[in-house]
């Protein structure tokens, strides 16, 4: 059920991406897609009363969550970081540039 | 561990080190860009000759970062496949460093220049390095976004638009690379390449791997510009200043898109028919697609990204047919590709750098001016339109073989089409740009400066003598190994275990 709504998430992303005219809302929307996917990956390791997996004397661990994608996610969200502000400084020269956030009007290379 | 294998993983902190040090010292020092720019690629170009050797006499090396083996820790890997593809890469981003040394005047902020220039060549070695699929992963979104930047460089109106139509596609792109890795992780809970070979071999969930490959398609083939996915290459690679064009347009297309392929194909998921007829279908596609834009096209440097586009597409066949034969030929057209590419963005980029414009109709008779420029120009023309002593024309007559042989004929007439095509565009180069009668306005050109000359010159005798690779003794050194990693590629996991 929870995998479907990532899947809503995810459409609703590229819809985002494909859908709209403006920049920003461009922006936002691969940001959508972006945690949908990262969503998607840190339930793949969960389990229901799932601990964190440090390894102690006192308490037997029996259910554990899995770390690595938790590990990964971060990795990602760092890079997605990067590249969003990237997407951002750009928009921002292109609005000083054409002085609109509207993609069809920024359109010189054709062909 | 082989003691040897301390080389590896030097082919990523060179660069990144010498990108880190010219961002913090490139201001104070102004002569530090250019040294260390050229050092750097200096000295990975030095080093992967070596893994070139090395990997002839010990064919696999496999590095542990930090001491942990395989299974559990991230390792990279040193094989045939990857000694050829570093060894590719860093002969053009030497020529490259070369040439941006004078080119690159004309801008402001050089530093910054070298040190993007810098990191993305540290994430495409690191690509071909990496033994981990995330690794994979992490040094391809470093690549990626210096390119994104890179492309922008320029800060004009069609450069910022390019670098965030770019931008967009390869971060979907990417998106997509990463769901595949995800649902990978989630079948065989391992991250390691060879591991997980080896945990799909007991897998039986055939909708799944399908997703997988599926997703990786639409991914990599965004960042190595097949057709359906390529509608961002002809506006970023002609608005990006003529090193950084070279540099896309040469390896990274093909070490982020088609090495990350092939190595995640061959190696990780396995080849099948379906796949490799898909990948028949996607290369004879761009080969045409590509060419029939490329006709058409007056702006030097957007005719020479379409020509990309359908370079890629031969290269991708010819792996694509999957026999022996079919790999070394598409593997060779790869390394010819990169070199001659590289050459004519080079070229344009001196034309545009003597004359300020890009636009076929308006040059001219620069072979009297530009004698340096028309003559390499002309070596590269013939040898990515296939004519006879140059290096494209032994790999397309190999691929065009390979073809036949493996009983695709009709393939093979679409690739001689595409061939003739190409030299027709390329006769439309040389007589709108070089020959013909000079115009009065360009009365004042000069030959562009010496280093940007040299590292014409330098790719244009690879060019000439490219042939030679395929002589049967050389062939054993370079190209042979490379193949052999791929024919073999099911027994890649057995290698990286033992070889630890």
């Amino acid at each position: 059920m929870i995998y479907i709504l990532c899947l809503i998430l995810f459409c609703v992303g590229i819809y985002g991406v494909l859908g709209k005219r403006n920049l920003i809302k461009m922006i936002v929307g691969i940001t959508i897609a972006e945690h949908a996917v990262l969503l998607f990956f840190i339930l793949l390791g969960y389990r229901n009363n799932g601990r964190a997996p440090i390894l102690s004397e006192e308490v037997l661990i029996t259910q554990m969550v899995d770390p690595i994608p938790q590990a990964l996610v971060l990795t990602a969200i760092v890079i997605g970081l990067g590249s969003t502000a990237l997407l951002i400084a750009l928009a921002m020269r292109l609005y000083g540039k054409y002085g609109t956030y509207d993609i069809a009007k920024i359109k010189e290379l054709r062909g | 561990m082989n003691e040897n294998a301390i080389l590896i993983p030097l082919f990523v902190v060179v660069p990144l080190a010498g990108a880190f040090l010219i961002a913090l010292l490139g201001r104070r020092f102004s002569f530090l860009p250019d040294l260390l720019g050229s050092l750097v690629t200096l000295v990975l170009l030095g080093l992967s000759l070596a893994a070139v050797r090395v990997v002839y006499f010990d064919s696999m090396l496999v590095y542990p970062l930090g001491g942990w083996k395989a299974p559990i820790g991230i390792t990279l890997v040193m094989d045939g496949l990857t000694s050829f593809m570093l060894a590719t890469t860093n002969v053009v981003a030497f020529s490259i460093a070369i040439y941006a040394r004078d080119y690159m005047e004309g801008y402001t902020s050089k530093g910054m220049f070298y040190s993007l220039f810098l990191l993305m060549l540290a994430g495409m070695n690191g690509v071909i390095v990496a033994g981990d699929i995330f690794n994979l992963f992490v040094f391809l979104e470093i690549a990626a976004v210096s390119s994104y930047a890179l492309v922008a460089f320029g800060t004009e109106r069609h450069a910022l638009e390019a670098a965030f139509k770019y931008a967009v596609m390869g971060t979907m792109g990417s998106l997509f690379i990463l769901l595949g890795i995800v649902l990978l992780y989630g079948l065989t809970s391992t991250l390691n390449m060879a591991d997980m070979s080896h945990m799909l071999s007991f897998k039986d969930d055939q909708n799944l791997i399908l997703m997988v490959c599926v997703l990786f398609l639409m991914g990599f083939g965004l960042k190595s510009a097949l057709v359906p996915f390529h509608a961002w290459l002809p506006d970023a690679h002609p608005s990006a200043p003529a090193p950084i064009s070279a540099m896309l347009s040469g390896i990274l297309i093909k070490s982020l898109g088609v090495y990350a392929l092939v190595r995640i194909f061959f190696h990780v998921i396995g080849m099948t028919s379906t796949l490799s007829s898909i990948l028949m279908f996607l290369g004879v596609l761009s080969m045409m697609v590509g060419v029939l834009l490329a006709i058409g096209q007056w702006d030097l440097k957007r005719l020479l990204a379409y020509h990309s586009i359908s370079q890629v597409g031969y290269v991708v066949f010819a792996i694509g047919l999957g026999t022996p034969l079919g790999l070394m030929a598409g593997l060779f057209h790869l390394f010819n590709h990169s070199i001659f590419k590289s050459l004519l963005f080079l070229n344009s980029g001196a034309v545009e750098y003597a004359t300020g414009t890009r636009d076929l109709k308006k040059m001219g008779g620069l072979q009297k001016k530009m004698p340096v420029t028309s003559g390499t120009c002309f070596v590269a023309s013939l040898s990515i339109a296939g004519i006879p002593p140059f290096n494209g024309f032994w790999s397309k007559l190999i691929i065009i073989i390979a073809a036949v042989k493996a009983g695709h004929p009709i393939y093979a007439i679409w690739a001689v089409l595409a061939s003739i095509l190409t030299l027709a565009s390329f006769m439309k180069v040389m007589k709108y740009a070089f020959l013909g009668e000079l115009r009065n306005k360009w009365q004042e050109v000069k030959e562009v400066p010496v280093f940007m000359q040299g590292a014409m010159i330098s790719l244009a005798l690879i060019c000439m003598l490219g042939g030679v690779l395929i002589l049967s003794g050389v062939e054993d050194v370079f190209l042979k190994p490379a193949a052999m990693t791929l024919v073999e590629g099911f027994n890649y996991s057995g290698m990286v275990f033992r070889n630890q």
